[in-house]
C-alpha cells in the first residue's frame, strides 16, 4: 500500500518527445485509469512507473521513496500485461509462485500464498495446467494471481482486457475492480476503452499526444470536460462539436438561438452530448436524419444539421420504430446546463 | 487442423516427388545397399575376387581393440565438438541480443567463419598450431608450454575439436540469435518485475524457452561431428597420433581406402549408419518429449 506521485514526468525517445510532463498525485488505495487513443503515451507512462522505461525528466515517487533509478523488482509493484506474459513452460502454480521463489521464500509458504490467491480467483482446479491449456479468461486470472501473491503496494495493468471477448471483458472488469477494492492496493490501469475508464476509475487521466488533457473522476470528466479532446473521447456516442457563435448573451448556431449563456461574444466550439438532445416541435435544432441505429434501450440517430455538412448524432431513449425514418427532419432542444463551450483556438473549456 | 492439398490424378504428385526420390536413391539407398552387400565379403588385396564371410567382418570388428577405441574417441570427440560449438554460440547470441547499436556488424562478423570450408579451417588451425612454424605454438613455447599435437594425443584431440567447432559456432549462433529474438519481451519484463536478475532470468526463463532450438542444434551438431569433420581431421592429424583422433568416419576411410580392406570398411559404415540412426531415435524419443512446453 502506497501513494504514487508523478512530478513533471517526461519521456523522449531520441529527439522525439512522447510525454510532455505529467503531474499527478495518486492516493493510497486509489484506482487510477489512464485512458487515451493508441500512441498517446499511456503505456509508456505506465512502463516508466514500472521501471521498464527510463524517465527522461521529472520524478516518480512510490510511497515515500524516489523510484526513478530503482530496478523494477525493487519498486514493490506488480504488473499485468496485455498478452498476460505468462511463463509458457511453467504450470499455473509455478507461474504464480515464481516471484516468491526468487525472493527465497520456503516452499510451504509459497504453496500457502499461491493456494490462497488461487482460491480468491477460482483457479484451484487449474494449478497444474500449463498456460497453453487455459482459455483467455483463465490466463488473465493467472496473470492477476501472479500479481497478487507478491502483495505489492501498487498494481499496474497494461490493457489487460483487450484480448478478451466483449462479454468476458465486462465480467473481468468487475472482478478486477472488486479485487482491487478488497485488497485495497493502489492501482494504475491503462486502457483505450473509455467504458472501462468510466466504470472502473476512481479518477482517470485522459491522455492525448503525451499530455494529460484532464485528471478527474469519471463524472467530472463527463460533466465538465476541460478540453475538446476529453469531451469527445469520453462518452459514447461521442459528443457533437459544432462551430457556433455567442451574441447578445446566447449561443447561436447559424444565427438561431440555442441556449442562453453569460460568456463573452465571439466564435466558439459548441459541444452537445447526443444523449442530452430531446425532441421538441419548437426546438431550435433542426436535424436531418440519415441513419437510425435502434439499440433497444435507446435509438441513435445519425444525420446532419439543416443547411450544414457537419455530422450530428442524437441519442433518444427507447424505440422509435415508426416515427423517425431516414431523411426525416427532426426538431431538438438542449438544456442550457448541458451545453459545453470551448475556445476554438486552444480547445479549452470556457 | 492442418490443411492438406489433395491431387486428383497421380501423375503430378509422382512428378513432384520424383527428384527427391531419385536423389535419395542415387546418393543414399544405392550406396547404402552396396555397403551392406560389400560388408558380407572379404575381397582380395587387388580387388579381383571376393570371398563370402557372412557376418565375419562384423564379428571381427566388435572384438577389435582398435575399433572399440575408435568408438570411445568418437564419443569424446562428438560430445566436445557439440559443447564447444554450442555454449560459446549461445553466449555470443545472448551478448548480441543485448546490443542495440552495431548489432548488424557484430552479427555479420560472427557469421563469417561458417563460410570457411572445413578442410580450409583445418589447414588454418594447423598452421597456427604447427609445432615448428605455428604462431600459437610459438607463443605457448614462450610461456613455457611445449605444444606438440603430433606426439601428444590429448593436444591433437583438443586441436581437432577446436578446429571442427570453430566454424559451427557461427551456425549455432545464428539459430540461437533468432530464437532469442523470438522470446516475448513481456515475459522477460514480467520476470524482471518478479525479481529475477539477468542470469537468473536467463536460466529459468530464457533457456527453457530456447529448448526447441537447443534440441534441434544438438541433433544437427552431433550428426555434424560424426560425418562432416572428416576434412578437419584429415588435414590436421590424419587420425593420429596413434589413432587418438581416429573417429569412426575416419576409420571407414583409412581402413577402406588406405588399408584397402573394403569388406571391413563397408561393415564399419553399416555400423555407423545404425549408430546414428539409433542416436537420432533416442534423441527424438526421450529429449524432444521434454522440450515442448
Amino acid at each position: 500500500m502506497a501513494t504514487v506521485t508523478l512530478k513533471n514526468v517526461k519521456k523522449s525517445f531520441g529527439p522525439t518527445d512522447v510525454i510532455h510532463g505529467i503531474d499527478v498525485e495518486i492516493a493510497d488505495g486509489e484506482f487510477i485509469v489512464i485512458v487515451g487513443p493508441s500512441g498517446c503515451g499511456k503505456s509508456t507512462l505506465l512502463r516508466m512507473v514500472a521501471g521498464l522505461e527510463t524517465v527522461t525528466a521529472g520524478d516518480i515517487h512510490i510511497g515515500d521513496d524516489r523510484a526513478n533509478d530503482k530496478e523494477p523488482m525493487d519498486r514493490d509493484i506488480a504488473m499485468v500485461f496485455q498478452n498476460y506474459a505468462l511463463y509458457p513452460h511453467m504450470s499455473v502454480a509455478q507461474n504464480m509462485g515464481y516471484g516468491l521463489k526468487i525472493a527465497g521464500l520456503p516452499k510451504d509458504q509459497i504453496d500457502a500464498k499461491v493456494g490462497e490467491a488461487a482460491r480468491l480467483l477460482q483457479l484451484e482446479a487449474l494449478l497444474d495446467r500449463k498456460p497453453r491449456q487455459l482459455s483467455g479468461g483463465q490466463r488473465q486470472r493467472v496473470a492477476m494471481g501472479r500479481a497478487i501473491v507478491r502483495e505489492p503496494s501498487v498494481f499496474l495493468f497494461d490493457e489487460p482486457l483487450s484480448n478478451l471477448d466483449a462479454k468476458l471483458r465486462v465480467q473481468m472488469r468487475l472482478e478486477i475492480k472488486e479485487l482491487q477494492s478488497k485488497l485495497g492496493v493502489t492501482a494504475l490501469y491503462v486502457t483505450h476503452d473509455q467504458v472501462e475508464a468510466m466504470t472502473m476509475a476512481d479518477r482517470m487521466i485522459v491522455m492525448n499526444g503525451g499530455v494529460a488533457e484532464q485528471i478527474g473522476t469519471p463524472l467530472e470528466v463527463y460533466e465538465s470536460p476541460r478540453t475538446l479532446f476529453a469531451a469527445q473521447f469520453i462518452g459514447s456516442p461521442a459528443m457533437n462539436v459544432l462551430d457556433a457563435e455567442i451574441k447578445d448573451g446566447s449561443v447561436r448556431l447559424g444565427g438561431v438561438k440555442i441556449a442562453p449563456t453569460d460568456a463573452a461574444d465571439g466564435k466558439v466550439k459548441l459541444g452537445i452530448r447526443p444523449e442530452h438532445l430531446k425532441p421538441d416541435p419548437s426546438g431550435p435544432i433542426d436535424m436531418e436524419v440519415q441513419l437510425s441505429e435502434p439499440l433497444g434501450a435507446n435509438t441513435l440517430l445519425h444525420g446532419r444539421l439543416r443547411g450544414s455538412e457537419e455530422p450530428f448524432t442524437a441519442s433518444l431513449p427507447g424505440v422509435h420504430r415508426t416515427s423517425i425514418g431516414s431523411h426525416q427532419m427532426l426538431k431538438l432542444k438542449v438544456a442550457s446546463e448541458d451545453i459545453h463551450l470551448f475556445d476554438p483556438q486552444t480547445g479549452t473549456r470556457y | 487442423m492442418e490443411k492438406r492439398v489433395t491431387f486428383k490424378g497421380w501423375l503430378l504428385p509422382v512428378c513432384l516427388i520424383a527428384p527427391q526420390v531419385f536423389i535419395s536413391a542415387v546418393f543414399f539407398f544405392y550406396p547404402a545397399a552396396q555397403a551392406v552387400w560389400q560388408s558380407l565379403f572379404i575381397p582380395d588385396p587387388f580387388g579381383l575376387s571376393k570371398q563370402f564371410v557372412g557376418l565375419g567382418n562384423f564379428e571381427f570388428l566388435l572384438t577389435d581393440r582398435f575399433y572399440r577405441a575408435s568408438f570411445l574417441t568418437t564419443a569424446i570427440f562428438s560430445v566436445l565438438v557439440t559443447l564447444v560449438s554450442m555454449i560459446p554460440a549461445l553466449f555470443l547470441a545472448v551478448l548480441a541480443d543485448r546490443l542495440i547499436k552495431g548489432a548488424g556488424v557484430y552479427r555479420t562478423l560472427l557469421i563469417w567463419p561458417y563460410a570457411v570450408a572445413p578442410a580450409v579451417a583445418g589447414v588454418l588451425w594447423l598452421f597456427m598450431f604447427n609445432t615448428r612454424v605455428g604462431v600459437v605454438s610459438w607463443y605457448l613455447g614462450q610461456l613455457g608450454y611445449d605444444w606438440n599435437h603430433v606426439l601428444n594425443g590429448g593436444e591433437a584431440m583438443g586441436l581437432v575439436v577446436v578446429a571442427s567447432a570453430w566454424g559451427r559456432i557461427s551456425y549455432n549462433f545464428l539459430f540461437f540469435f533468432a530464437a532469442l529474438q523470438s522470446v516475448p519481451k513481456s515475459v522477460i519484463e514480467a520476470a524482471a518485475i518478479d525479481g529475477a536478475r539477468f542470469w537468473r532470468r536467463f536460466f529459468t526463463i530464457v533457456l527453457p524457452l530456447l529448448s526447441p532450438t537447443t534440441f534441434f542444434l544438438l541433433v544437427v551438431n552431433v550428426v555434424y561431428s560424426f560425418f562432416e569433420t572428416f576434412g578437419v581431421i584429415h588435414t590436421i592429424t590424419s587420425g593420429g597420433p596413434q589413432q587418438s583422433t581416429t573417429i569412426l568416419v575416419y576409420k571407414v576411410f583409412s581402413d577402406g581406402f588406405v588399408g584397402q580392406d573394403l569388406g571391413s570398411s563397408s561393415a564399419q559404415s553399416v555400423i555407423l549408419l545404425i549408430v546414428v540412426g539409433l542416436l537420432t531415435v533416442v534423441q527424438f524419443k526421450y529429449i524432444e518429449r521434454r522440450v515442448h512446453y
